[in-house]
């Protein structure tokens, strides 16, 4: 039996909840679709008495506008980025993980921790060397550039999440396809990579978000439209000074739709992955 | 039976394209920003500098900036952590319920955790806006205050809004994590204790509590991490600022390299969080092997 007040306590604190979730999001988009003029009222003014698209439609229809121009290529690089990035991180990750977790050699324990510690060491201990360096290959500013760097977190990751994953296999799969004939390529790819499946999925998500998330590399190695991305243009605009606040609260609203997509569809893979990357080795 | 040969050349043909890609991208600089360190390099008179040892490390280990930067971010960290993990348990107890509507709760608590770091950091700018912002008006129609405020204007006020922008997009993640724990467990322990008539709070502390505690650990670690790197929320809400209020080590390393170009300076403080970050990570994997032996 449970109590009145217990369910009136938890009830209170579900809304509670809800309400700081959405409530952000809500106003992002009000603001998005408000006038300039209203989101200066004082006092507030919650729901607007007349909304306006204008600013999705200039930031879609090739128009004069600088600002939705540059949110739109620099959506275009962050999602070619992002999703080089994914590709490259998962096969290269993919396989080394795969050995990581099945296969038993020298140093294998510490080529994981040193891949560990890659992953956690912060950019800002690599980035300058780094720097000087595709500054002499003249490098600097382009998508190429954006994703080796974002590779050398995204591959570490992959391994690290992966090797998880792979390691709940049973060695029987590996014996009868071993007895069937099959390389070790082909059991790869015929029977290990369909079982892990659900696993490789909620690593690509993680993978993409991570890369689509990335500021400090794009910040630093990018500085014009060629390779900008969409989290460097936003944080740019809104730095400036009277910005137009609606226009931002636009770039937000469409540069978190993908995540904020992907993050629904897919919430079941999302949090098998969550629990992956924190358990086993 | 196989040869040991193409055994070997697999593992070699899966491995080194990572280590390759990794560690030729990584290990290079990571060498070069330590040489940097014992150097005395500085791009404003553009000289390429002497080796000075450890000068630059006691230098900035008696600097008092770097020394409150660093509380700083232990104050970032800790806050935040604490924050997410009592909110992140309750929320996740009651996602645990069967209650109407907690399937819908479900769906949408993992929101703020996907919104990119920096739409989040411009989100919560335009929500604390000293003029316009809708925490103003919120507080002010609650009347809960009695005039607008600027949020970001005062260094410890604007550490702690920094903070509740971190824990919003945190706080589902632990949330999430600490659920898909609560659902491995089994219920009829359960039960059985509020059959015997054990209330919640004592089932909480005596059943629920020890069984997510390798979970809580994992997550804490996994945290303070993430934390200790905090940038990019700072970069988009405050700049390190007001009057270094929210200047954390990262964002001095950053400052000291690409404003000031004080490169060895810069790379000393790298070096500095490199090694905490390493000791962390060393915690990590006792923590994880703990849990595992557990």
């Amino acid at each position: 039996m449970k109590s009145k007040s217990l369910s009136v306590v938890q009830c209170t604190f579900g809304i509670m909840v809800a309400f700081c979730t959405l409530a952000p999001f809500a106003w992002l988009f009000i603001s998005s679709i408000s006038y300039q003029v209203d989101l200066q009222e004082v006092p507030i003014r919650w729901l607007p008495h007349r909304i306006t698209f204008e600013r999705y439609i200039n930031i879609f229809t090739n128009s004069k506008n600088e600002i939705a121009y540059a949110f739109r290529i620099s959506m275009f690089n962050s999602l070619k980025v992002a999703a080089s990035v994914t590709l490259i991180a998962l096969v290269i990750g993919g396989l080394a993980a795969h050995v990581f977790a099945k296969f038993d050699f020298k140093f294998r324990q510490g080529f994981v921790y040193l891949f560990l510690f890659t992953y956690m060491i912060p950019s800002v201990v690599i980035v300058i060397p780094l720097y000087l360096f595709f500054q002499k290959l003249g490098m600097l500013d382009t998508k190429f550039t954006l994703t080796v760097l974002d590779l050398t977190f995204a591959i570490p990751f992959v391994i690290w999440i992966m090797q998880s994953y792979f390691r709940h296999l049973s060695k029987d799969f590996y014996e009868a396809s071993a007895l069937d004939g099959c390389s070790r390529l082909q059991t790869l790819w015929l029977v290990v990579v369909p079982i892990v499946r659900p696993g490789i999925l909620a690593t690509t998500i993680f993978v993409f978000l991570l890369s689509w998330d990335e500021f400090f590399f794009s910040l630093l190695f990018t500085s014009s439209l060629n390779a900008k991305s969409i989290s460097v243009a936003i944080s740019e605009f809104s730095g400036k000074h009277a910005v137009d606040f609606g226009m931002v609260a636009t770039g937000g609203i469409l540069a978190a739709l993908p995540p904020l997509l992907i993050a629904i569809i897919f919430q079941r893979f999302l949090v098998s992955g969550m629990t992956a990357g924190g358990v086993k080795e | 039976m196989q040869s040991g040969l193409r055994h070997r050349w697999f593992i070699l043909f899966s491995i080194i394209p990572a280590l390759l890609f990794v560690f030729g991208i990584v290990l290079y600089p990571l060498v070069q920003t330590f040489i940097y360190s014992l150097k005395n390099m500085d791009l404003l008179s553009d000289h390429q500098g002497q080796f000075v040892g450890l000068n630059n490390y006691t230098h900035a280990l008696m600097d008092s900036d770097v020394w409150s930067s660093i509380g700083r971010t232990f104050y970032f960290s800790g806050v935040s952590i604490t924050l997410e993990m009592i909110l992140g348990l309750l929320i996740a107890l009651l996602l645990n319920e069967k209650l109407r509507g907690i399937a819908f709760l479900r769906s949408i608590i993992i929101l703020p955790w996907a919104v990119p770091t920096i739409v989040n950091a411009a989100m919560w700018k335009w929500i604390y806006h000293p003029e316009y912002g809708a925490l103003n008006g919120l507080l002010m129609q609650l009347h809960l205050i009695s005039e607008y405020r600027p949020w970001l204007s005062s260094p410890w006020l604007a550490m702690n809004m920094v903070i509740v922008a971190d824990v919003w997009k945190m706080t589902p993640f632990v949330a999430v994590f600490l659920l898909a724990a609560l659902q491995m467990n089994n219920k009829s322990i359960y039960e059985a204790a509020s059959i015997d008539g054990a209330s919640i709070i004592r089932r909480f502390f005596t059943l629920t509590l020890p069984f997510l505690k390798p979970t809580i650990l994992v997550l804490i670690v996994m945290r303070t991490m993430e934390a200790f790197k905090v940038f990019d929320l700072i970069y988009a809400l405050t700049q390190g600022g007001p009057s270094n209020g929210t200047m954390v080590i990262i964002y001095k390393a950053f400052i000291e390299t690409f404003s000031n170009l004080q490169y060895s300076n810069g790379a000393t403080l790298s070096y500095l969080i490199a090694i905490i970050i390493g000791i962390l990570t060393i915690v990590y994997v006792k923590v994880l092997k703990l849990e595992e032996g557990a």
